[in-house]
């Protein structure tokens, strides 16, 4: 048992794809078995990878989901920063410049039109639940916008290590709900073509949720999506710590 | 060769986030940005150009439709080793600011769609090719 251990750990990348070849094939027949192919086997298949964070978090108190188990340590490397973005770019092979080019303006507006919705949401449920100082407000609004932009904001402007770790927490639920909801109101929204794609990664913004979402939804959206939601967390910085936060000070 | 398609690939990516990092800098902001973006514009670019041809053709190509393959996985992965016990436990207000954003930004996609010249809708997904394999055995 400690031999497979040691073997285990020692090789943690290549056992991550053996633990997430088994999980999306297990999706696969969930999704034909229960749903008749209703709900996308991928979309199953992050479900079961945010719940299998869920209930690792629980276990080890880490906030790294199931990365932070010894053995699946490799599960952290595959779904890291530096492999999502190689992914995320190699989606972009085959994409026609022409589509970019014809969604290119409206799509700068969705992502200017997404941070500043999204922050005027968060502030007003701060001020909805007490809080008055500036900061505050900011720090939670900017959390609305990603988790990243929520504690840059906040630590530029000195807002509490509290605020600061609300503001992370209100990023991580948008990120996982943009996962889990955009297969569902896809059809709705009329999420069906690269320009709408290239105005949702631009209104949500949030890189983890709008790669999830869109896998989930119809692969062949999802370079669309992420050209623009990569954007959207260093508007966010840009524009959180400065114009936001001066307009609320002078609001609050 | 595969490894040409890889490196192509790979290069555009750290490309790209050097720009997004300078671009970041000179922003005064503590983030890259758009270095992913300009990244898959560079791959766009280098696949469309004749020059490059003989990196994005062939074997070469494979090498980059691999990881495109793998994407998924990727995200699977992604997802697993998400902070979620961070969102459930930050408590109500953490989540009503989570929720309420992505309904109003769900909400505005159609609108703000509208503006600009209309793309044409993506012809209907078909199941995987494993699945159809499957069906038709």
């Amino acid at each position: 048992m400690e031999t497979l251990s040691a073997v285990l750990r020692a090789n943690a990348l290549v056992v991550a794809f053996t633990v997430v070849g088994i999980t999306v094939w297990v999706s696969y027949w969930l999704s034909r078995q229960l749903t008749a192919g209703r709900i996308h086997g991928s979309a199953v298949a992050i479900l079961l990878g945010l719940v299998a964070a869920y209930i690792a978090g629980l276990y080890t108190q880490g906030n790294r989901g199931v990365a932070d188990i010894g053995v699946l340590a490799g599960v952290g490397i595959m779904g890291g920063g530096m492999m999502r973005d190689f992914g995320i770019v190699s989606t972009a092979f085959g994409v026609h410049l022409s589509e970019l080019r014809k969604a290119g303006l409206v799509g700068v507006i969705s992502i200017f039109a997404g941070v500043i919705v999204s922050f005027i949401v968060g502030a007003v449920v701060a001020l909805l639940f007490g809080y008055t100082d500036a900061e505050s407000v900011t720090t939670i609004g900017a959390g609305a916008v990603t988790y990243i932009v929520g504690p840059v904001t906040g630590t530029a402007i000195g807002a509490s290590s509290e605020v600061i770790a609300l503001s992370v927490a209100a990023g991580v639920v948008k990120s996982i709900l943009v996962m889990v909801g955009t297969p569902m109101v896809a059809a709705r929204i009329g999420l069906n073509n690269p320009q709408s794609a290239m105005v949702f990664g631009g209104l949500m913004g949030t890189t983890s949720g709008v790669a999830g979402g869109l896998a989930a939804t119809d692969p062949r959206l999802v370079p669309y999506g992420a050209m623009t939601a990569t954007f959207y967390t260093g508007i966010g910085c840009l524009l959180g710590p400065s114009v936001l936060y001066f307009i609320v000070r002078a609001l609050v | 060769m595969i490894i040409y398609g890889v490196a192509l690939l790979a290069t555009c990516l750290v490309a790209g986030l050097y720009v997004g990092e300078l671009l970041g800098q000179l922003l005064g902001v503590q983030a890259n940005v758009g270095g992913v973006g300009i990244a898959m514009l560079l791959l766009v670019l280098a696949s469309g150009s004749s020059r490059m041809k003989s990196l994005v053709t062939g074997p070469s190509g494979d090498g980059i439709r691999f990881w495109s393959a793998m994407y998924i996985p990727i995200v699977v992965a992604m997802a697993a080793s998400q902070n979620v016990v961070a969102a459930v436990d930050g408590g109500i207000l953490a989540l009503l600011v989570g929720v309420l954003a992505v309904l109003v930004s769900f909400a505005l996609v159609p609108l703000i769609s509208r503006i600009g010249p209309r793309s044409e809708a993506l012809p209907p997904l078909e199941q995987d090719a494993d699945d159809a394999a499957r069906r038709g055995a």
